[in-house]
């Protein structure tokens, strides 16, 4: 995990901001909370009893390192050196786990009794279950009614779990209403509860705090990367954006290197124009959601829209201000997939490498063709989870 | 003189007991209410207004005045045709009109753009809970007092002693205090924890009166609250008024009256 201070200009400024983006937009019922964290998150990760617990969790429960593959036949169909950071291959399916392990263990140290936390795909909300059965803690977890139809299998794992696993019913009942459920929990909870937030979003020190717990995912590619090619610097990593967590890990330590391209891709649905969108960066304005400055698609009344994906963890009307940021600042290069685009590249990384990726995943597979890069050229892909949660709407199009 | 600070100033110097501030979305029930739900609260006896501009993820809303916000959207509210609404409110309504809503919307109006228009319009003040105080007083509190509009700030049991003074010592008109840690709504009453938090509130003797919201539903509850502050605020309990009102007038005037008097209601 990444725990020097950060000075440098693709980091969080000491008020919190990157560039024009972040801050803490929020009421003022959540103040104390998010002061209390922003007052002792670096503090207590820092600390040489966190980091072992920390690190020896990541090791002997999570699975960690996760392996860093070359992909020759992914690599051979697109004329270039493609690797994949497997994520897919942590303790329960996706790169999700290690925030919650770090936020545990947070929450523990501020003497919380509670975890609230919302959910998209379920692949968080599992995360955090998870660690809530690990550490035995209470767990509650939002997720949007649709999600919690289109994620059965997520749905019955936090059951089993012991989570409690509540549905946002208002809006369009998908992860942007489950995070507004799940703040509302904690503004009725202030004393004893800790809010797991599962993405670089909220306000800060949240997008600061979740991109230090992964980190670590760039932090392996580094010295995986050096073992494999005799060099620690790729020329493209290039991963999924909903608010963009498994990005934020990925693009972590490369931020202050200008020869690796970042690539973001983002969930175009039926397509940028459909009216069926996730693709922020393409629809989206400047403006405030979820207690942070970022981009986000909205009306031109300032009005929050409703999203769509096939993908539950790609379904979100804005990113983390971080890529806000990088986009902004053009230091980051943010491209979109479709959903039948996302469901082809599913496929065809299972037929020439017998891996089958979560949809989330799958996005950022669909960008290889689009970016350019050449038989000299070393391409990560950050694999960030795995299909099984998917097997439905794959079935559906296996034929 | 901006009308709330005329109105608190006036209570105090004729020893009026407590200040009815109700909530109400805008555009709820229908898209054209809203001037005659402000006119009907007026009429019926409230001190201060304070209109919702409906958001599609009001985060510290509960069930009642999300659903409000919802209705509103669907009505076709927006920010522009709300002012378009209280365009000639003056100088028939006479009670000072407060603004409340989440900032994302003021933001794609443009603050500026937006504070022009309150001044125009004849709204004395904003209530923005996501706005953080660091922000507006770096970007925004220029702007805000060029064009006159008075910004409102929370208190909950939970802020600090030292931001409490902090807010008291930038705030103008009121001090806005949450009764309890909660969202808009899930309150049942006045507690004796809540008591306590009031007289620390009281005991503080900060520059700034106080209204307090959250919970306030009926005579009880609101007279217990003016027993501790300036005033009291409803907003849910009176949403839910709207939303079953067969006669809009009628049945204001009749909640209204019931939560300041509540023998003249049954009179």
């Amino acid at each position: 995990m990444e725990t020097t201070v950060a000075n440098q200009p693709y980091q969080v400024n000491e008020k919190g901001y990157y560039g024009h983006f972040g801050g803490a937009f929020i009421p003022e019922m959540l103040y104390p909370n998010v002061e209390n964290l922003r007052d002792n998150y670096l503090t207590i990760i820092q600390s040489p009893e966190f980091q072992k617990e920390y690190n020896d969790l990541l090791r002997d429960y999570v699975g960690r390192p996760t392996p860093l593959y070359r992909a020759k036949r992914l690599s051979e169909k697109y004329g270039t050196n493609i690797f994949l950071k497997r994520e897919d291959l942590c303790h329960t399916g996706a790169h999700k786990i290690n925030n919650t392990i770090g936020q545990i263990l947070l929450a523990q140290r501020l003497g919380k009794k509670r975890i609230v936390a919302e959910t998209g795909a379920g692949q968080h909300g599992v995360a955090t279950a998870t660690v809530c059965a690990l550490m035995d803690l209470e767990c509650i977890v939002y997720m949007g009614a649709l999600d919690i139809e289109r994620q059965a299998p997520n749905v019955a794992r936090m059951k089993m779990l012991g989570a409690e696993v509540r549905a946002a019913t208002c809006g369009s009942k998908t992860l942007k209403d489950a995070t507004n459920e799940a703040m509302r929990h904690w503004i009725n909870n202030p004393e004893d509860t800790h809010y797991i937030i599962g993405s670089v979003v909220g306000p800060h020190p949240y997008p600061d705090m979740v991109a230090r717990f992964q980190a670590i995912i760039s932090e392996e590619i580094k010295w995986q990367l050096q073992e494999h090619t005799g060099k620690e610097n790729p020329d493209y990593v290039v991963a999924c954006v909903g608010g963009g967590s498994n990005a934020a890990g990925a693009f972590y330590h490369y931020l202050d290197r200008p020869s690796v391209k970042l690539v973001a891709v983002e969930a175009a649905g039926m397509g940028v124009n459909s009216g069926h969108s996730a693709a922020t960066t393409a629809l989206g304005k400047p403006g405030v959601l979820h207690g942070s400055r970022t981009i986000l698609m909205q009306t031109d009344d300032g009005q929050v829209v409703e999203p769509f994906s096939i993908s539950a963890g790609l379904d979100y009307p804005g990113i983390g201000p971080q890529h806000a940021h990088l986009f902004a600042s053009g230091r980051g290069t943010f491209l979109s997939a479709t959903d039948e685009e996302a469901v082809q590249a599913a496929f065809e990384l299972t037929k020439l490498e017998g891996i089958i990726p979560a949809l989330e995943s799958a996005h950022a597979l669909a960008a290889l063709g689009r970016l350019g890069a050449g038989p000299n050229d070393t391409v990560v892909v950050n694999l960030s989870g795995r299909g099984d949660k998917d097997m439905a709407t794959y079935m559906k199009h296996l034929d | 003189m901006n009308r709330i600070t005329t109105l608190f100033k006036k209570q105090q110097q004729e020893g009026q007991s407590g200040l009815l501030n109700v909530y109400f979305t805008a555009g709820f029930p229908e898209a054209n209410d809203t001037l005659r739900v402000l006119t009907a609260l007026q009429n019926s006896g409230a001190d201060l207004v304070e209109i919702g501009m409906p958001y599609s993820d009001p985060v510290a809303d509960g069930e009642t005045i999300q659903m409000s916000n919802d209705k509103a959207l669907e009505n076709g509210m927006t920010v522009k045709l709300l002012f378009e609404q209280l365009e000639n409110m003056r100088p028939a309504i006479t009670v000072p009109v407060l603004l409340m809503g989440y900032i994302n919307p003021v933001l794609q109006f443009g603050i500026e753009d937006f504070c022009k228009k309150c001044a125009e319009t004849g709204v004395d003040g904003l209530i923005l809970p996501d706005m953080p105080m660091d922000v507006f007083l770096d970007e925004y509190k220029p702007i805000f007092d060029q064009y006159g509009i008075l910004n409102i700030f929370l208190v909950t049991p939970q802020t600090t002693e030292a931001r409490i003074r902090q807010i008291d010592a930038i705030s103008e008109g009121f001090i806005y205090t949450v009764s309890s840690a909660s969202v808009t709504g899930s309150q049942t009453g006045v507690s004796e924890n809540m008591e306590a938090y009031f007289e620390k509130l009281n005991a503080m003797e900060l520059k700034n009166p106080r209204l307090i919201g959250f919970g306030i539903k009926d005579h009880a509850t609101y007279s217990k609250a003016c027993e501790y502050s300036a005033g009291a605020i409803i907003g849910s309990a009176f949403i839910r008024v709207l939303a079953e009102a067969n006669d809009l007038e009628k049945d204001i005037a009749t909640f209204i009256k019931s939560v300041k008097a509540p023998s003249v209601a049954t009179a």
